[in-house]
């Protein structure tokens, strides 16, 4: 306990980076692909409108979505992500899930809303 | 040319359907089976009063009226999520040189906006048992959303639609496609350059294993430039349409040359095949 909360206050700082997997612990995320768990996390983004994260998001990042498309692979390659976090139990395509195992990108869900799950987030320190 | 009202009340749908759908396919052509190319000025994307957003003006009959005054030769009714008005254009357009395509704007599980077209009424009232199945059971809020209503042969009010029809179906753009194709109809991605509902917005990209042949373009955009910003969009065809809310919008923006009214002449004037063709109105920058 004590250690985790060193941990977190660390990681505030900006002195660890976490990762996927231990991410996946904390918040109890279902893991449906998840190929590289060993990425490291460096903050978020949120949106549903492909083009718009095309554009914003970043290396490292989180992705939280409803979007279950095929095309989120391709998009979370582009960019990147760490992660894509599907939130509210979205669906995702068999085909998307075919291709992130494919492509080595982690597809992660939660019955969190993205408001919600962002909420956690920044309570541990990814910002 | 009569008879269309005769076979639209026929009892029978599969005979229906082929005297329909030859009917229609040779009617106001009277060159038709002479196989030369000629020009017709189309817009495949007209709502009616039934499309919560479009204007109340929008009837079938004033539809008809200033397409014709506008110099169109085509047009297709594509309301949201429903077709409930296109038997009755196409009976009010039989006497006119005005060509109707039947067709629906469908909005995909992506809220994606996506054109479906095709040859024969019966086939699109098929699919339309698809689409009301696959929407949510909501009720429309006229306050809200505006009215849904459907007109007569008098091109008068006479009913109005309880469901919500401008929202997300359950299907996906790869479902849609795939039973509107296998129904014979054609599906053509709606105002792709637009900032919502529009494929390239909501997916980032087209699909790949979708082969669309073709797509619609705003009004004023000219594909070329369109290419510049998206070059994954190089080598596909273009189409341009007024997408009319307002009898005011409706203005032909694309010509085909094509042999006769059908899908498959439009299908061959995407690839120019033998002389066919389709020409943009190209708008200045």
């Amino acid at each position: 306990m004590v250690r985790q909360i060193v941990l977190i206050k660390q990681l505030r700082k900006g002195m660890i980076v976490m990762k996927v997997r231990e991410l996946v612990e904390k918040l109890d995320l279902e893991v449906i692909v998840g190929k590289s768990l060993d990425k490291e996390i460096t903050g978020g983004y949120i949106g549903d409108l492909l083009s718009n994260v095309m554009a914003k998001a970043r290396a490292g990042n989180l992705w939280l979505t409803i979007q279950g498309h095929q095309n989120v692979v391709a998009v979370a390659l582009l960019t990147e992500v760490s992660a894509v976090i599907i939130v509210e139990d979205f669906d995702i395509e068999e085909e998307a899930v075919k291709k992130a195992e494919e492509k080595s990108i982690n597809i992660l869900r939660t019955p969190l809303s993205a408001y919600e799950l962002a909420g956690k987030l920044f309570e541990l320190g990814i910002k | 040319m009569g008879f269309i009202l005769n076979e639209m009340q026929s009892s029978n749908p599969q005979m229906n359907a082929e005297k329909y759908s030859s009917n229609y396919k040779m009617r106001n052509t009277p060159c038709s089976s002479s196989n030369k190319l000629r020009t017709y000025k189309a817009d495949l994307h007209v709502h009616t009063v039934l499309s919560p957003c479009a204007d109340l003006l929008m009837t079938p009959g004033n539809i008809i009226k200033r397409a014709l005054a506008s110099g169109l030769d085509i047009i297709a009714i594509t309301d949201h999520n429903s077709a409930e008005n296109v038997e009755v254009t196409m009976e009010l357009a039989k006497d006119t040189p005005l060509h109707v395509i039947p067709g629906m704007e469908v909005e995909s599980s992506e809220e994606v906006h996506l054109l479906c077209l095709f040859n024969r009424v019966d086939d699109l009232l098929k699919w339309q048992e698809i689409v009301y199945n696959s929407l949510p059971d909501l009720k429309n809020d006229e306050d809200y959303f505006g009215y849904q209503l459907l007109t007569d042969l008098n091109d008068e009010y006479a009913a109005r639609v309880d469901r919500l029809l401008a929202v997300a179906t359950g299907m996906t753009v790869e479902e849609i496609v795939d039973k509107v194709t296998k129904m014979g109809g054609l599906v053509i991605p709606s105002h792709i350059d637009r900032p919502y509902n529009s494929i390239i917005t909501n997916l980032g990209f087209i699909p790949p294993k979708l082969k669309f042949p073709l797509l619609e373009v705003y009004k004023g955009t000219n594909p070329q430039d369109l290419i510049k910003r998206f070059p994954f969009l190089k080598g596909y065809s273009f189409i341009k349409d007024s997408d009319s809310h307002y009898l005011d919008d409706l203005e032909p923006m694309m010509e085909f040359r094509i042999k006769k009214v059908s899908l498959e002449e439009i299908l061959l004037a995407a690839r120019e095949k033998d002389g066919r063709g389709i020409i943009l109105k190209q708008v200045k920058r």
